[in-house]
């Protein structure tokens, strides 16, 4: 059954074009569903044996390269990390899948599509169930792959084509960081298997670098890179943060994500939104025990997803495409995961993670479902009043929009968890994570803490901003398309919800197994946090030993009761979070939908508002903080220019020049000249031979009398 | 007179030779005259070959020189049934025209 | 002094009419010249006491070659006088070319260290049948030829047959050519033939006749 989880996604991407060609696109839609509904039955079958039943375990299929002292497996790697990927993944895919059957109705070539999207689940499958680098490397570029294919779906579209490529060759910059940093692994431990590396780092073990003859503690062995000593752990974890930057479009690396929205929607809900994006998250959190030995690289992954969280919802204010604005907020979001994983707080970042992939599936969804029923219109300017022409869709983007901007009644709690959608449970862990680990010392902490705050209240604006603009207020939309508005088919509708439930619930539900109480239990070891960094004991190195895994995480447990326990009002000491902590984010989230409101419902809602179109931040804003004209300036153009330069003048002039055109033109040249010479008369030729034998005679004879 | 040595016959042998060189170059059009041309600069070699032959004591010249001799004769045969062919063909043996090779 | 004098004499007609061969206006006169140049060298062969390569000038060159080219010239019928313009045009460059060859060769001559017959001896010490040319008492010139040309150069010997061979094949079939509208027989053709093609049977209807 285990491998079946992963494989039955990829039998549907081989069998979709065959039915597809033989029985029709329905079929092949049908088959796809199908084997990906199976799947994710399968899925939630696994995470109640595998997460909560605490039965882990990892599935070797076969011998994948094996190549002297380098060996790669292929397996379903089975721990609660990877259980939860998968029902994510699954169940998100498979309601997807659904949606697609009416999504693509309109737009033909349904085999091909759907062919896609169950590749896309599998490489994703592949990638969260690895058990080593390689075959991670494998899924990960598996879902680029898939994310391009599927971002350049509509490939007549030049702007399609555009976006993909920019996808992959943004994401490329990712993956080389993600290549470099398993290259290191290898270099420093000799494998790239999960349990030997991380019990190692735990361990600190000693390794020795491949072809070094001493090794070191590899807590604190340096190796060169760049011509410097670093510590090894920092290296190789800034390294696959570079790869996660690229996957999960943080700061710097963001430009893709946006862009990428020219695919179809339910592709931006599926790979965008709630599974492709969220891969670098998975992996810091997979690698959380060489982040958590490596502070500097912790620090930068904390310091990159914060300023993605402001940075992005600062942009998200703006935008007037529906999908971009939560295409911003995806990004925004995904900042939140990273700085929850940055400050330790992995559970917070897995539960941030699981419960996004509902709302934010749901507000992609029903945003294809408004642009479906608004004629293919994405701009909301041009929307409005839709909430009268398609109710059932306004009350599940209503649903999706409290679950974002994290609607709930702090300090409530019913059964051990907080009272509230799933992005007011999940948010208000990571923003307590983040002040927790201020406080506790831990870099960057109260900077993400700040960030993550005036993110929070930026997220209420935009997504309430879509809202008003999209549904409520007069409609401005054109004659025709008001007549005949349409509410989608219930093959659209009905995938919604599911997600919206989760939207709703699935943060209390899970509160107490992701990060509350039995959280311990639930991890299973498959999270690691050091407890040496939040304690700021100097001594806690000298701890390190076989049993310090186990004991690390024992503590982690201990101060993750302590956690729950100050969220219950019990307070013990620990990490004690204010109450105004608490309240906070409530209070942003406020600020940010009264805001809204008072700019978006009063009145004519084109009213220019608190920023006057034309300003300057208004433009720095509305233009994305201008990096893709700095991207455009600094890298595109150059390298464009250095391309062009390399292509006509290297390779055109000086290679092909001296090379082979070179050579031909010289042999066609000097051909040219020396036909001058067979002129083709016999006595030309008996001539030559006489001036030859004279020539001959004299240069002996001088020879001869030289050597005399 | 001193005595007939090795150096006269080759002096003779090199006046030949010189004036087969020549013949060549002087009747360009005539083929008949360049064979014999060619024909005389061979036996200035033969000339040459039986010398050395002679005043070396050692007879492999004159060996040496009897192959020259049927290789002239099948080179003067062959050439001349060369001649009489291309005689056939243009009507003309100058050798000023034939400039076929060139394309 | 009757071989120095034969020496000069026979060296300067062979001179003269080599420089005829060239120079003269009628093919057939050249070729006379140059029967008179093979003639001259045969005879400075004999004074050098090659008497059998003297033989063989006169017999294959003057007998079979120069006559060859005499036929060949009387055979075609070419205006030879017209030929003979442009005859000066590359006069210069032939005659400086031919004067610098000749000076080249009398100089390396002329400076040509000759070994004394001590010196070849040292060479030498026991001589061959090759080196016997000189022994008064030994074999003849063409005796001496002989016993090397069959024995040591057999093989050279045979090449040269399969040269002529082969110089012979190539002349008949340079020179062959198939004339249209001459009776000939086939006589394949002729063995071949079958009685059903030659002889036809016809039942004639009596009282008609044939018609």
């Amino acid at each position: 059954m285990d491998p079946f989880v992963v494989l039955l996604p990829l039998f549907g991407a081989m069998l979709a074009m065959p039915v597809g060609r033989l029985f029709g696109a329905r079929a092949a839609e049908l088959v796809t569903t199908g084997l990906l509904l199976v799947a994710a039955v399968l899925a939630w079958i696994l995470f109640f044996d595998v997460a909560l039943g605490g039965n882990a375990r990892t599935r070797e299929l076969f011998t994948w390269i094996s190549s002297g002292g380098f060996e790669a497996n292929w397996s379903v790697r089975l721990d609660t990390l990877s259980a939860v990927m998968l029902v994510v993944i699954n169940s998100v895919s498979f309601l997807v899948h659904m949606y697609s059957m009416g999504y693509m109705k309109d737009y033909g070539e349904q085999s091909r599509f759907f062919a896609y999207l169950s590749l896309f689940t599998f490489a994703m499958l592949t990638l969260v169930t690895a058990d080593n680098f390689l075959q991670l490397f494998f899924g990960w570029e598996g879902v680029g792959l898939a994310s391009y294919l599927l971002i350049g779906f509509w490939f007549k579209k030049k702007s399609a084509n555009d976006a993909a490529i920019k996808a992959f060759v943004v994401n490329r910059v990712g993956d080389f960081g993600f290549a470099l940093g398993i290259m290191c692994i290898f270099y420093v431990f000799g494998t790239i298997q999960f349990d030997e590396v991380f019990a190692a780092v735990a361990s600190d073990a000693t390794v020795v670098p491949y072809g070094q003859i001493a090794g070191d503690h590899i807590q604190s062995l340096t190796i060169t890179f760049l011509g410097n000593d670093w510590h090894a752990l920092t290296v190789i974890g800034v390294l696959l943060f570079i790869g996660a930057m690229g996957k999960s479009a943080q700061f710097f690396l963001h430009t893709w994500l946006p862009d990428a929205m020219e695919g179809p929607t339910p592709v931006s809900a599926l790979i965008h939104a709630a599974t492709m994006v969220t891969a670098g998250v998975f992996l810091v959190c997979r690698c959380s025990v060489i982040f958590e030995y490596a502070p500097n690289a912790a620090a930068m992954v904390t310091v990159v997803g914060a300023i993605t969280a402001f940075f992005a919802a600062t942009v998200g204010l703006l935008q007037d495409d529906i999908k971009k604005v939560v295409a911003y907020s995806t990004c925004s979001q995904l900042g939140y995961m990273f700085f929850a994983a940055g400050v330790g707080a992995y559970g917070a970042a897995m539960f941030h993670l699981f419960t996004h992939a509902f709302f934010k599936a749901l507000l992609f969804l029903g945003s294809g479902a408004v642009i479906i029923g608004m004629h293919h219109e994405q701009n909301i300017k041009k929307m409005g009043g839709v909430k009268d022409l398609m109710p059932f869709t306004h009350i599940l983007m209503i649903i999706g929009t409290i679950a974002i901007t994290g609607v709930g009644i702090p300090g409530l709690y019913l059964f051990g968890a907080p009272f509230g959608t799933a992005g007011f449970v999940s948010k208000d862990m990571v923003i307590e994570g983040a002040f927790a680990a201020g406080e506790a010392g831990r870099a960057f902490g109260y900077f993400a803490f700040v960030m993550g705050l005036l993110a929070a209240a930026m997220t209420a604006f935009y997504s309430w901003r879509l809202i008003f603009l999209t549904f409520w207020g007069p409609s401005r939309a054109p004659e025709e398309v008001r007549k005949h508005p349409h509410e989608v088919p219930n093959t659209m509708m009905w995938p919604l919800v599911p997600l919206a439930i989760g939207a709703l619930v699935a943060g209390m539900a899970f509160y107490p197994n992701f990060v509350g109480k039995k959280s311990d239990d639930f991890w299973n070891g498959a999270l690691y946090v050091n407890e040496v960094h939040h304690e700021e004991a100097s001594d806690g190195h000298a701890a390190a030993g076989d049993d310090h895994y186990e004991e690390a995480n024992d503590n982690h447990g201990a101060a993750t009761d302590e956690h729950t326990a100050e969220g219950d009002h019990a307070e013990k000491g620990g990490h004690h979070v204010p109450t105004w902590v608490l309240w906070s984010p409530f209070l942003a989230m406020l600020i940010g939908t009264i805001s809204a409101a008072a700019f978006y419902l009063r009145g004519d809602p084109l009213r220019p508002g608190l920023l006057r179109e034309g300003g300057m931040i208004y433009a720095f804003l509305k233009n994305k903080w201008y990096f893709d004209e700095i991207y455009d300036f600094l890298l595109v153009r150059p390298a464009l220019l250095f391309g062009r330069f390399l292509w006509k003048e290297g390779d055109g002039k000086t290679i092909d020049g001296v090379g082979p055109d070179g050579i031909a033109a010289l042999v066609a040249s000097s051909a040219r000249k020396i036909v001058k010479v067979q002129s083709g008369y016999v006595y030309h030729y008996a001539f030559a031979m006489l001036v030859g034998i004279a020539i001959f005679v004299t240069m002996i004879l001088i020879r001869a009398g030289g050597g005399q | 007179m001193a005595e007939i040595g090795l150096g006269h016959f080759l002096s003779v042998a090199a006046i030949l030779f010189a004036i087969g060189m020549a013949g060549i170059f002087l009747n360009r059009k005539n083929v008949i005259v360049i064979l014999m041309s060619i024909e005389l600069m061979l036996l200035a070699v033969n000339i040459n070959l039986v010398a050395f032959s002679q005043f070396l004591g050692d007879l492999t010249g004159q060996v040496f020189a009897f192959m020259v001799l049927t290789v002239a004769a099948a080179e003067a045969a062959v050439g001349l049934a060369i001649l009489v062919a291309y005689f056939r063909k243009r009507g003309d043996i100058s050798v000023d025209d034939a400039n076929l090779m060139k394309n | 002094m009757v071989a120095t004098i034969a020496f000069y004499v026979f060296a300067l007609s062979a001179i003269a009419a080599g420089l005829m061969v060239v120079a003269s206006k009628n093919p057939v006169h050249s070729v006379l010249f140059l029967i008179t140049a093979f003639i001259s060298a045969a005879g400075l062969f004999v004074l050098m006491g090659a008497e059998y390569l003297a033989m063989l000038l006169v017999v294959v060159y003057v007998g079979a070659v120069a006559v060859l080219f005499l036929f060949v010239v009387m055979m075609l019928d070419v205006d030879f006088v017209e030929m003979k313009q442009g005859f000066l045009q590359y006069l210069p460059i032939g005659g400086a070319l031919a004067a610098l060859v000749v000076i080249e060769l009398i100089l390396v001559v002329s400076v040509w260290a000759f070994p004394s017959d001590a010196e070849l001896a040292r060479a030498h010490p026991s001589p061959t049948a090759a080196q016997t040319v000189s022994d008064p008492n030994g074999p003849t010139n063409i005796e001496a030829l002989g016993l090397i040309l069959y024995t040591d150069y057999v093989h050279f010997f045979q090449i040269a047959g399969m040269v002529l061979l082969v110089a012979m094949i190539g002349a008949i079939i340079l020179t062959f050519r198939t004339r249209e509208g001459i009776k000939k027989q086939d006589p394949a053709a002729q063995v071949a033939r079958k009685r059903e093609e030659g002889v036809e049977l016809k039942d004639i209807p009596s009282g008609q006749g044939l018609t």
